[in-house]
């Protein structure tokens, strides 16, 4: 018992970021049992919208988890144990060491609940060194003139049996030295009577103490952020003989599903779509997309060109860049571009900082960026937040037509549907053309038809106006 | 009344103000565009203007400079150091000119600015970002310094004090900006300048803190009622000019007191605390004064293990309040 203490590491939720003071635990990626290398991660975190992992600062095995899954942890606390090598070669097997852990649990609490008693254990040998016996503080030679009783007589509680300004207190309560062989009554502060403590007297009555009239003093001057923890992540049967399943809403799940209420609830929402001839962009991307590759390291992808030229739609159309405040519309001046990202389990919204001022190739490599760190949860919140304009590659899973849901507070938001080729007449002529949709959902308490309309065919004009003499540096 | 982090509260209060009185106006170093580096002053800016949200340049001596002209001739600004550690070069305009103007003039000029700077560690600030410089403006006559724990008071006393008509220093605690979260009201109450709050009633021992400590204190509190300890807790709230009667009170419940900051020890708030109990409060003493501060060290250091020497937390706490009571 002791051996396994003294090895077991604590693991605790460290600081994300200046202000945070907690996190969420999203998942648990070590069990009890596991083997975990320095630096690994072992858990997900999330906090508002971004989750981060959690990497080892031991090396061994994982002990118990402290933190359930979906739980609020503040800053610093003990999140789990991690069982140190040279400990789990003794532990031997995993499911040792986790009933290990359970039996180190017991322990635990029996030994704070024993505190008291240890405690006055400490009083108590101190008293026997009675060197404080017959020094008197100011307050008790005050309170003892004040009721005429010589301290003397007084029996003492404090450090090394000194006579403390309570004690003196509670004897000229109860008249005197008649009574001062008997026991404090019961509200008595158990501190102040070592010796009936250490006389048998059960712990119970300590923890009646405490119980008294005091409590309704308490000061409303503090409360901890102490929402209700979220329901666990997993997915239950819905009983005995039900064809339902039910799947608990993660954290994350929730913090979409109340952004996209406030979304639908608040913004009037128009729609739009205009069709685009992509045939010169994909030219021109065929023309570099191997050299960039092995020059920049990262994909040039489409995406780059269709936020370069909506950025550049939105320089000449700034209303787009905008948001309701009720009683005025705000401009803003930064484009950031939020870029759509999705997972298995949830889609962000990634921040492309001042996107006006980047080039192709810098939007490409910023977009692969971002992109790669949604997937590998290594966001940060910083990452997140300051996009203005929203842009979203449904093309990427093989739509040709959607209707966004405008990511609040934003005033627009544009989808990139998939390019087809179809035919199309030009100057009467048929010929087959790389075609795409683009879809504009429209916060139309700020914009209008004829505005996004403009927007759009300027959008139009900028992806077709690629050539094979555009720049991409 | 809605639940509200420290930071909302003291925003909240600003916002307030600016509506209800035009010569109300914000001035530091990202404070506008950028809401202030802790988001602070977010959408102010939006809602008031650039002529009433103002960026500055990197220069602290000349918000405190602006601000102080300004307030001369009727405005009442509020001049936002983006750290406490960062207010150094404004000390000279603060202390000489801020706090001696009225005194300076007979009473013909005065000074309404505030100054608010956060103070305090245990964010991974190292030495720069996390300092308590309230012991170098403490004992400044002609101004007066707020130091708030709670959420309730931030934004009742940044009120007080845009009100109030001489400098005040406005030190909010940037741990306590997201950890304390409460019910803060919306409507427009005040909470009175020097005087001190008691948190929570004891009889065996007396703890004396401002800000942060507070909240450790608190949680100490509960830990030892179950040991059968009952703690007495006094807010200071303001640290100048200190609430003597209520500090005289405090300790005569029990005799037994415990002053807490983290401020370093020499020379700190703490310091003046124990010198009005020696003085006035001698036969009421059960036990010697006991100050639990920040360490005599230069700063706090970046590095999390010295960091969490430096800096106090709930079981520094509980020690000293247990070894107190049973002194």
């Amino acid at each position: 018992m002791s051996a396994t203490n003294s090895t077991q590491k604590e693991i605790t939720m460290p600081q994300l970021a200046e202000s945070l003071v907690s996190a969420t635990i999203a998942k648990w990626l070590k069990r009890p049992g596991d083997a975990v290398d320095m630096y690994e991660p072992i858990c997900e975190v999330i906090t508002d919208k971004v989750n981060a992992e959690i990497p080892s600062t031991e090396e061994g095995v994982m002990g118990e988890l402290l933190a359930s899954e979906g739980q609020e942890i503040a800053v610093g606390e003990i999140i789990c144990r991690i069982i140190t090598e040279g400990e789990a070669a003794a532990a031997a097997p995993a499911p040792q060491a986790a009933s290990d852990s359970v039996s180190h649990a017991a322990p635990a609490a029996q030994a704070s609940a024993s505190r008291p008693a240890s405690l006055n254990g400490t009083a108590a040998a101190a008293s026997s060194e009675s060197g404080m016996r017959a020094r008197y503080s100011p307050a008790v030679q005050a309170l003892a003139a004040q009721h005429n009783v010589d301290p003397a007589v007084i029996p003492g509680s404090g450090m090394g049996g000194r006579v403390t300004r309570k004690d003196v207190l509670q004897y000229v309560e109860r008249g005197g030295a008649s009574q001062t062989s008997a026991p404090a009554d019961p509200v008595a502060q158990s501190t102040s009577q070592p010796t009936v403590i250490s006389s048998g007297a059960p712990q119970p009555p300590i923890f009646a103490a405490p119980s008294s009239p005091q409590n309704e003093v308490r000061h409303s001057g503090l409360h901890l952020s102490e929402n209700p923890p979220l329901p666990k992540i997993e997915i239950e049967d819905g009983g005995r003989g039900s064809n339902e399943t039910y799947i608990d809403i993660t954290p994350i799940r929730n913090t979409i599903a109340t952004r996209m209420r406030q979304s639908v609830s608040e913004i009037p929402h128009g729609w739009m779509m205009i069709e685009v001839d992509m045939t010169n962009l994909v030219k021109l991307r065929n023309t570099h997309k191997d050299e960039f590759k092995r020059k920049e390291g990262v994909n040039l992808t489409y995406p780059a060109f269709v936020i370069k030229a909506v950025v550049n739609a939105i320089k000449d159309y700034p209303i787009m860049n905008s948001v309701w405040a009720v009683d005025k519309i705000i401009v803003k001046r930064d484009i950031n571009i939020s870029l759509a990202v999705g997972t298995e389990d949830s889609v962000l919204t990634p921040v492309i900082k001042k996107a006006d001022q980047k080039n192709i190739a810098g939007l490409a490599m910023e977009i692969d960026d971002l992109a790669r760190r949604t997937r590998e949860r290594t966001l940060k919140l910083d990452d997140m937040q300051g996009g203005t304009f929203t842009v979203n590659n449904t093309g990427s899973f093989g739509s040709i037509l959607s209707q966004p849901i405008i990511n609040y507070p934003q005033a627009a938001q544009l989808t990139f549907e998939s390019i087809v080729k179809r035919p199309v007449v030009i100057n009467d002529m048929v010929g087959v053309r790389s075609m795409a949709n683009f879809c504009l959902s429209l916060d139309h308490r700020i914009l209008d038809g004829l505005i996004c309309g403009r927007f759009l065919q300027r959008v139009k004009e900028n992806l077709e106006g690629y050539s094979a003499e555009t720049k991409l540096y | 009344m809605p639940m509200m982090e420290y930071i909302d509260a003291i925003r909240l209060a600003m916002k307030e103000e600016m509506e209800n009185d035009s010569s109300v106006f914000v001035l530091g170093e990202d404070v506008g565009v950028k809401g202030g580096v802790f988001t602070t002053t977010k959408g102010l800016q939006d809602q008031f203007g650039e002529d009433r949200v103002i960026d500055t340049p990197l220069a602290e001596s000349a918000i405190a400079g602006v601000a102080i002209g300004a307030a001369m001739v009727g405005m009442k600004p509020i001049a936002e150091m983006q750290y406490s550690d960062f207010m150094l070069p404004a000390t000279n305009q603060i202390i000489s000119e801020a706090a001696k103007i009225r005194y300076r003039s007979n009473n013909d000029w005065d000074c309404p600015i505030v100054v608010r700077a956060p103070i305090g560690g245990g964010i991974f600030g190292g030495l720069y970002h996390s300092q308590c410089p309230e012991s170098i403006f403490f004992g400044t006559p002609g101004l007066k310094i707020i130091a708030p724990y709670s959420a309730y008071d931030a934004k009742g006393l940044l009120k007080a004090a845009i009100r109030d008509p001489d400098p005040v220093l406005f030190f909010e605690n940037k741990k306590c900006y997201k950890l304390i979260k409460e019910d803060v009201p919306e409507d427009d109450y005040i909470v009175p300048i020097g005087k001190a709050n008691l948190l929570r009633e004891g009889d065996d021992i007396t703890v004396i803190s401002y800000s942060l400590p507070l909240h450790f204190a608190m949680q100490a509190a509960e830990e030892l009622e179950k040991e059968g300890i009952t703690c007495h807790i006094l807010d200071l709230r303001t640290i100048q000019p200190l609430d003597r009667e209520a500090i005289i009170e405090a300790v005569r419940r029990t005799g037994k007191v415990l002053i807490v900051h983290e401020d370093n020890k020499t020379g700190g708030v703490g310091a003046e605390v124990a010198a009005i109990i020696a003085e006035e409060c001698l036969y009421d003493l059960d036990a010697p004064i006991r100050r639990l501060c920040g360490p005599d060290a230069p700063a706090m250091p970046i590095n999390p293990p010295q960091e969490k020497f430096f800096m106090l937390s709930k079981d520094k706490l509980l020690d000293a309040m247990r070894e107190l009571a049973l002194y």
